[in-house]
């Protein structure tokens, strides 16, 4: 609405002109049947939220004496020489050989920074937090950006009346796992009790 | 046996009276019997049988009404609800979108629609039907709900259903007793206390989105909602239809309606069509909707789109 506001002036005019009209008119409470929201209430918007996602992730690793550690990525990876060609975990001697990568052609450096492991790597070679992945994705993946940018993607919670509250949008990794992003099949659960249920019995359904 | 063999009847017994009080004997019996039900019942008091239509009651018998419902709630699941009454809010017109790209058919919103209305739990009763379709057409008459394999299955589609909020409800129209009506923000209620439970309204719904309380729905009192709305979810009586109602008691206090939140796959856009910075008046610009069984001319604030 602010946007709205900011784009014809000419409304923002009107909205006050009408308000201090009304303010004028009474005890609207008198009439139960008063619509509520009327445009003198105030038109500040709540924030549209995103829900966090986690920062560098923490690899557990087996101690010596059997207990188990959560080491950051660069422990081990500022030793080991980065693999510009790697594809996925299944050929690697250690670590990662659990990581199945259906993810287009794309190799790990694509998006890990390979100067700093607990980061993430754009295109253009700037490195980024963990916890701004959606950056990422939008590189791709354009359409759902827009379409999630718009509310029309990703699914969300709270309010749809910003000026009543907030909402909170998921992020891309929320429903999508980044090294296999396809939504995963679902079992159905839960089925009503339903005439439709039913196979259609022949000459008795209609 | 011949008739010269038949046995006489004593005088003044005469095969017909004989016939007459077996007969009424059986009725009264038969009477009985189909009279239970009823008797079992108990009688409503005064004030519950004298209720007005939802649109004759003035604040103050509104205020009665509700604090009524509300004490005998109470009293059947020994917990406190609060039964609201919201309004349609000025310059707002409720639509819904779902984008059919995303569902895959999971069924959570089916759920989510059984949980928050006080559905029964018995039949798991929802607003929402999901239908499995094959790809090609969006008659939806050729869909089915019995589907359990995991989703999405190869060649088809998945159509959430649920009341469309007609803007020419045939729902509305057939209804003797005028006791569901559209409302300013689009939505179609139904006043269950006026509702004589006829079904016409079932019938004339093309989308076959509403629903009658054969019993009296059964919640558990710890799963019950205690967040109610007067024309939605507060928990129904037998023998009235019911439907959908964009969740009003959520929606129009500003909050997404319970089926949009509980979608895994985002498809659900829910907002107000008069709001020209709205999701749902963004899937309306930029994206090839659909309604369905555009042909009757029932204007539903429903729509269905693809990811292009």
């Amino acid at each position: 609405m602010a946007k709205a506001a900011e784009r014809h002036p000419l409304r923002l005019v009107a909205v006050l002109v009408l308000a201090l009209s009304l303010a004028g008119c009474g005890d609207r409470e008198a009439d139960p049947d008063a619509e509520t929201g009327l445009p003198d209430e105030p038109t500040t918007l709540h924030a549209v939220l995103l829900r966090p996602v986690p920062g560098a992730p923490r690899v557990h690793v087996e101690r010596p004496d059997g207990g188990v550690e959560a080491v950051a990525c660069a422990t081990c990876h500022a030793v080991k020489a980065p693999a510009p060609d790697q594809r996925g975990g299944a050929s690697l001697d250690s670590f990662h050989r659990g990581l199945e990568m259906a993810h287009g052609g794309l190799t790990c450096l694509s998006c890990h920074d390979a100067g700093d492991y607990d980061r993430l790597r754009l295109a253009d070679g700037r490195s980024l937090r963990f916890e701004d992945v959606m950056q990422l994705c939008s590189q791709c993946h354009g359409p759902q950006a827009r379409d999630h940018a718009a509310g029309l993607h990703g699914g969300m919670s709270g309010y749809w009346d910003r000026t009543r509250g907030p909402q909170v949008r998921n992020q891309c990794t929320h429903c999508h796992a980044p090294h296999a992003p396809g939504f995963p099949r679902m079992q159905p659960g839960f089925k009503p009790i339903d005439r439709f249920l039913a196979p259609a019995t022949e000459g008795h359904d209609e | 046996m011949s008739d010269d063999q038949a046995v006489e009847p004593a005088p003044g017994l005469s095969r017909r009276r004989v016939m007459k009080a077996l007969g009424a004997t059986l009725g009264a019996a038969a009477f009985g019997a189909a009279a239970a039900p009823l008797l079992d019942q108990e009688a409503p008091d005064a004030a519950a049988l004298f209720q007005r239509h939802y649109k004759e009651l003035s604040r103050d018998e509104k205020a009665e009404v509700i604090q009524r419902l509300e004490d005998e709630a109470r009293e059947a699941y020994g917990r406190n609800v609060s039964i609201a009454d919201p309004k349609p809010r000025w310059r707002t017109k409720f639509a819904y979108a779902i984008n059919l790209s995303l569902c895959n058919g999971n069924g959570k919103c089916v759920e989510a629609c059984h949980r928050e209305n006080n559905h029964d739990r018995e039949t798991n009763q929802s607003y929402i039907r999901v239908l499995e379709m094959p790809k090609g057409t969006m008659d939806m008459e050729q869909g089915n709900t019995t589907y359990t394999h995991a989703v999405p299955a190869e060649g088809k589609f998945y159509l959430p259903v649920q009341c469309q909020q007609c803007d020419e409800p045939p729902c509305v129209n057939v209804c003797p007793v005028e006791a569901t009506w559209k409302e300013r923000d689009g939505i179609v209620v139904v006043d269950y206390d006026w509702c004589i439970g006829c079904r016409y309204c079932m019938a004339a719904c093309p989308y076959h989105a509403r629903r009658f309380n054969w019993k009296a729905p059964v919640v558990p009192a710890d799963e019950l909602n205690p967040e109610q709305g007067y024309l939605s979810n507060r928990v129904r009586p037998q023998g009235v239809v019911e439907k959908c109602h964009f969740c009003l008691h959520r929606t129009r206090e500003g909050r997404l309606p319970a089926c949009l939140e509980a979608c895994p796959t985002g498809a659900r856009v829910f907002g107000n069509i008069l709001d020209p910075q709205s999701p749902i008046r963004r899937v309306l610009e930029d994206k090839r909707v659909y309604v369905l069984k555009e042909e009757l001319g029932t204007k539903p604030s429903f729509f269905y789109f693809f990811d292009a």
